[in-house]
This record gives structure tokens, C-alpha cells and sequence, in this order.
């Protein structure tokens, strides 16, 4: 077998030439299967990396039929005390208002939430502070506003101490938080004033509000997988609304990764069956040479069958050839499509992504050229083995 | 040794049908040196095919050393090929992308025989025919007596019953045709059986037996 595999390696050196042209196709092929599928899947683990650092851990709850007896704020850190798959749970309650702060006025989204809140969503503060358990047992008329607001309503944004009114209720700024440009509901909320109050303090700016709650969110204990969290989370729900799952619904971000996820391997597969056509091309210029190869040593084909030969050595002799070289013209490929990611991830730095050769396209493309080089070799391999040892030997071409 | 029964063999040029060998009977025994001499046509090949298993007899019974080659498989052949016979062709055909020495190695290769054993072998096939310095090098590097005894080292290197030799000085110049008849006789002298087909009957005479071929059919001459 070794024998064999030196004959092999002695023959395909012995016209070089011949040998990169033929391995050129396969090259190719390699190259366009490892490059493509590598360049999707690098983009898609990028994208990804950065859909979570949006916030998939975040978990939304919807109630919608509180049975009666609705949720407070006390049931939920109760929850989040006793659960240990889940790390905070912060209730909210949006209202649109209108903000004053002398002649300025202007149409705010106002959050009324607790101090979980910051943590789970991820705000950043410029200033100040956030709201604080106790702003919320004690009902306290604080607002923590964000950068645009306070650019907008009072004019400069070092504004910690300044009162403005929220729907003709007085609050005191505490906190300026940083524009939130990062996670998904920014894309909806960019460039609008954005207020956060206690939770408890929200009913008093609002006919629509009270302090039941119908909307929190929660993020997952460090460690803890979102689906983990979540199923928690069910079960605590669950047992709260009679085992009625239509009462409320869990959403989660993870549905945009999942979606993601059917996008890239629709495309990785698309693309890959492309580069796959190229590598059948190769594939046939193997059988073309082996065609010929084997027409020009018709003689050697005789003089090793008179020797001894079997068919099935002639047979094993120019199928190793064949898949030799397409197992060169692989590995020749593979380190040229590392090349080239290499090249993208320096070219493409600004973007951040890193583009790596896949383990699993490897694996693959080596897989692929083989099972070329088996099957595109055995009909020449077939033709060496099967020419009869006279007529081999008085071969005249 | 080898023992021909009326064989027969018939070849279809076209529509004409050309009966290469007819009714051949002939017979050789253990550690003889016989040549078969004839004019060109006269069924030589033909004959030296069906002795050498390259090809098979349309009708008549071959054996050799005792065993019926007949109904053989092709891969039986080979094995028969590998084994019984060693091969010297006149064009040499030895394997021009091998050197001397691995074309030796080739047919104990094909035997299955150890890598330790093939060295030695072939290392001590290569001594009998002179050739121990010029292992190393191709057939294209070697003169045509080189190459030519490098094909001997070849045939003898699988310890053959039968050393077939198809006018093996027939592409070389007296002096080396001498060389190569001498390593023939020393052969001999060691007690290998060997088969010489050949034209020339100075070659022919040289053979302890003579054997003549014509037509197709086999008679025995005194040279």
C-alpha cells in the first residue's frame, strides 16, 4: 500500500506540468467550496455575536388574562429571589406623556420600571444614578432621562437636580442615561426623549395605569442558558395562571438568531452546491489525464501484467494515482482558501469580523475529493485493468 | 516441465482466419536450455504467449510444471506469470520511471513478498547479472546491455521454473549479445530451465536443444 502510494506520488511527479493543470480544476473547486461556505458562516457567527450583544438573554412577558388576580411588583422579586435559573425580574409600564421644562416641551416615552430594570436591558448612565428600590417603595417623583431629552428639553445634558414635568406632574432628574444606539429597540426609538420613573409612581402621571402588572422582563442567573430561564420562568407562571399558557407569552430575541441560523445554512448549501458543480468539473478533468495516462503507459500496463500484475493491482495502482492528486490538489486548495480568509479578515478589519476556515467545509472538501478521485479514477483505473497483457505489451501508440 | 499437446491457436485477421499455431506438440524438460528458432511469422510469438500465459491456447492441452493451464482466470494467470515464469523480452520493457533496482523489486511486489526479503533479493539478483553499482540508476541512464541484463536480473529475481527469453540479443551488438549469451549459460549452468526464442541461428545453436517452428508447427532440428 505504501509501494503503492510512492508509485503514485513518483508518476505524478514525473510530468509536473500535466499534474498542476489537471489539480488546478480540483484547486479551484476547494477553494470556491472552503472560501464560500467559510465567508458565510464567519459573517453569520459575527452577526449573531452581534444580535446577542443586543440582548437575547432578555426575556419579555406578556400577561393577558390575569385571571383576576394580577401581578405585583412584590410577586415578581419574590420570584426572582427563589428562582435560581433567573437573575433579575423588573415589571414596566410605557405611557406617551408630555415633558415641560420651561417654554420647551416635547412628546416622551416614559418608563415607569424598577432598579432591575438597568441591569436587564443593559442602560448605560452618563450621570447620575438610576431609579432605586427605595424611589419606588416610596413613590418618589425622580426621573432618570435619556441624552436626547435632556439636549432637547433643558438644553444641555449635565442636568442632575432640574425638574421638569412629566403630564403636568413635577420630577426631579437624577440620572441622564446614554443614548441607547445598541439594542434592538433603539432601531425604533432613535432620536425620541426617553424617561424612566419609578414603577410605582407612573399611576400618578396616567389615568391608564395602575401598579397591577402586565408587562416585566427578566434575564437569565450568570451561567444560566436563556432556555433555562425560561422554562423557569413557565413553570413559575404557569402554576401562578391556572397551567393556562394563553394567559401570557414569552418572547425572547433568540427567534431572531434562529432565524439567522435558517438563513445561513439555506445559503452555506446554496453556495456549496455551486462549488460543488466546480469541483465535479475538476473531477472530470482527473478522468480526462487519467484517460490519457493510461493510454500512454499501455506498454508499462503490459509489461507489469507479464510480470505478475493482477487486475486488481493495475486496478489499485491508477485509482491511487487519481485520488493522489486530488487529495494534492486539496490540500493545495485548502491552505490557498486560508490564504485568502486571511487576506479578507486584514482587507475587511473595520468591519470586525474574523473570517476562519471552517473545521466542518475541511472535512468536507477532503471528503468531496476523495469520493472524486474514487469515482472519476475508477473508470480509467477499470480500462488499465482490464486491457489484456499481449495486446498491452505489442501496444504501438 | 512444459509439455504442448496439439495446441492450436487461431487468430481472425479480418475475415481471413490465420491459424498461428497447428497442432504444436512439443516438450521440455527440467534445467534444459532449448531454443526455438524460425523465420518471422512462423507462430514464434504465438508460441511463446501460450508457454508465457500471456495468452491462452484455443484448443490442445499446456502444462507446466505438471499443472493444466487451462480455463485459467486472468488473475490466476498473473499469478502463474508472477511465479513460474520470468520474462525477457528483446525491446528490454523495463519500466522507464523505476530504477534498475525497483524495477527488480516489481514483480516480488506483486508477490507480497517483505520488504527486508525484496531488498535482499533484489540486491543479489542484481550481483548475478554484474550489475550492483548501476542500482540506483533509470533504464535511460544504462546502455542496452545494462538495461538488457537488468531485465534477467528481473526474471530471476522470483526464482522462476521457466525463464522465457523472446530474442533478448536481438536489439543488441554482437559483444554484448556475447555478454548476455554467457549470463544465459551460467543460468543454465545453475540449473534453471530456460526457453530462448530466437531468428538467429547462431543464437539458436547455442542452446543445448533446438527446436523449429514453421508454419505453426513444431519439429525438433539438429544444429
Amino acid at each position: 500500500m505504501i509501494t503503492a502510494f510512492r508509485m503514485a506520488l513518483r508518476s505524478i511527479s514525473g510530468n509536473k506540468m500535466r499534474a498542476a493543470l489537471t489539480m488546478l480544476g480540483i484547486v479551484i473547486g476547494v477553494m470556491t467550496l472552503v472560501v464560500l461556505v467559510s465567508l458565510v458562516n464567519s459573517a453569520t457567527d459575527s452577526v449573531t455575536d452581534a444580535v446577542s450583544s443586543l440582548g437575547t438573554d432578555l426575556l419579555t412577558v406578556n400577561v393577558t388574562d390575569d385571571k383576576g388576580q394580577p401581578l405585583d411588583s412584590a410577586t415578581l422579586s419574590q420570584w426572582a429571589q427563589d428562582e435560581p435559573a433567573i437573575g433579575a425580574i423588573a415589571p414596566y409600564a410605557t405611557i406617551n406623556a408630555t415633558a415641560k421644562h420651561d417654554a420647551e416641551n416635547g412628546s416622551m416615552t416614559v418608563y415607569g420600571t424598577t432598579s432591575s430594570y438597568y441591569e436587564i436591558e443593559g442602560l448605560k448612565l452618563l450621570m447620575g444614578r438610576f431609579i432605586k428600590m427605595t424611589d419606588v417603595d416610596n413613590h418618589t417623583r425622580v426621573c432618570v432621562i435619556n441624552k436626547t431629552a435632556a439636549e432637547e428639553l433643558i438644553g444641555y445634558v449635565d442636568c442632575i437636580g432640574e425638574e421638569i414635568s412629566i403630564n403636568g406632574s413635577k420630577a426631579t432628574v437624577v440620572g441622564v442615561l446614554e443614548n441607547d444606539d445598541q439594542s434592538l429597540t433603539a432601531m425604533f426609538t432613535a432620536g425620541s426623549m426617553i424617561g424612566y420613573v419609578p414603577f410605582t409612581t407612573l399611576p400618578r402621571l396616567t389615568d391608564t395605569q395602575n401598579t397591577d402588572v402586565t408587562t416585566f422582563c427578566a434575564a437569565p442567573a450568570a451561567g444560566v442558558t436563556v432556555d433555562d430561564a425560561r422554562a423557569a420562568l413557565d413553570r413559575r407562571l404557569l402554576a401562578r395562571f391556572d397551567e393556562d399558557d394563553e394567559a401570557y407569552a414569552v418572547t425572547s430575541l433568540d427567534i431572531i438568531e434562529e432565524a439567522m441560523g435558517d438563513i445561513t445554512s439555506v445559503l452555506s448549501i446554496l453556495l456549496g452546491s455551486i462549488a460543488a458543480v466546480s469541483l465535479l468539473v475538476g473531477g472530470i478533468g482527473i478522468m480526462n489525464i487519467m484517460l490519457v495516462t493510461v493510454t500512454e503507459r499501455t506498454r508499462e500496463i503490459g509489461v507489469r501484467k507479464a510480470i505478475g500484475a493482477s487486475r486488481g493491482t493495475i486496478l489499485r495502482q491508477f485509482l491511487i494515482e487519481a485520488i493522489v492528486l486530488c487529495m494534492i490538489g486539496c490540500a493545495i486548495g485548502i491552505f490557498l482558501s486560508w490564504t485568502i480568509l486571511r487576506m479578507v479578515t486584514v482587507i475587511t478589519s473595520s468591519l470586525q469580523m474574523k473570517f476562519r476556515l471552517q473545521a466542518n467545509v475541511v472535512w468536507i472538501s477532503v471528503l468531496f475529493c476523495f469520493l472524486i478521485g474514487l469515482i472519476f479514477g475508477l473508470y480509467p483505473a477499470n480500462k488499465a485493468a482490464k486491457m489484456k497483457p499481449i495486446d498491452a505489451l505489442h501496444y504501438n501508440g | 516441465m512444459i509439455d504442448l499437446k496439439d495446441v492450436s491457436k487461431v487468430y481472425a485477421i479480418g475475415d481471413e482466419r490465420v491459424r498461428a499455431l497447428d497442432h504444436a506438440t512439443m516438450h521440455i524438460y527440467p534445467h534444459e536450455f532449448v531454443s526455438v528458432i524460425g523465420p518471422s511469422g512462423s507462430g514464434k510469438s504465438t508460441l511463446m504467449n501460450i508457454i508465457g500465459c500471456l495468452d491462452t491456447a484455443d484448443a490442445g492441452i499446456y502444462c507446466l510444471d505438471g499443472i493444466p493451464i487451462d480455463n485459467y482466470s486472468e488473475n490466476e494467470l498473473a499469478r502463474v506469470r508472477n511465479r513460474k515464469i520470468g520474462f525477457i523480452f528483446q525491446n528490454f520493457n523495463l519500466i522507464s520511471k523505476l530504477t534498475a533496482e525497483e524495477n527488480v523489486e516489481l514483480p516480488l511486489i506483486y508477490q507480497g513478498v517483505r520488504r527486508g526479503e525484496r531488498i535482499a533479493r533484489t540486491r543479489e539478483a542484481l550481483e548475478r547479472v554484474g550489475l550492483s553499482k548501476r542500482a540506483k540508476h533509470l533504464p535511460t541512464e544504462l546502455s542496452g546491455g545494462q538495461q538488457q541484463r537488468v531485465a534477467i536480473a528481473r526474471a530471476i529475481v522470483t526464482r522462476p521454473s521457466l525463464l522465457l527469453a523472446d530474442e533478448p540479443t536481438g536489439n543488441l551488438d554482437s559483444h554484448t549479445s556475447r555478454e548476455i549469451m554467457d549470463i544465459f549459460h551460467e543460468l543454465h549452468d545453475q540449473g534453471n530451465t530456460i526457453v530462448l526464442i530466437t531468428h538467429d541461428p547462431d543464437v539458436a545453436k547455442q542452446a543445448v536443444r533446438s527446436l523449429h517452428i514453421l508454419d505453426g508447427r513444431v519439429s525438433e532440428v539438429q544444429l
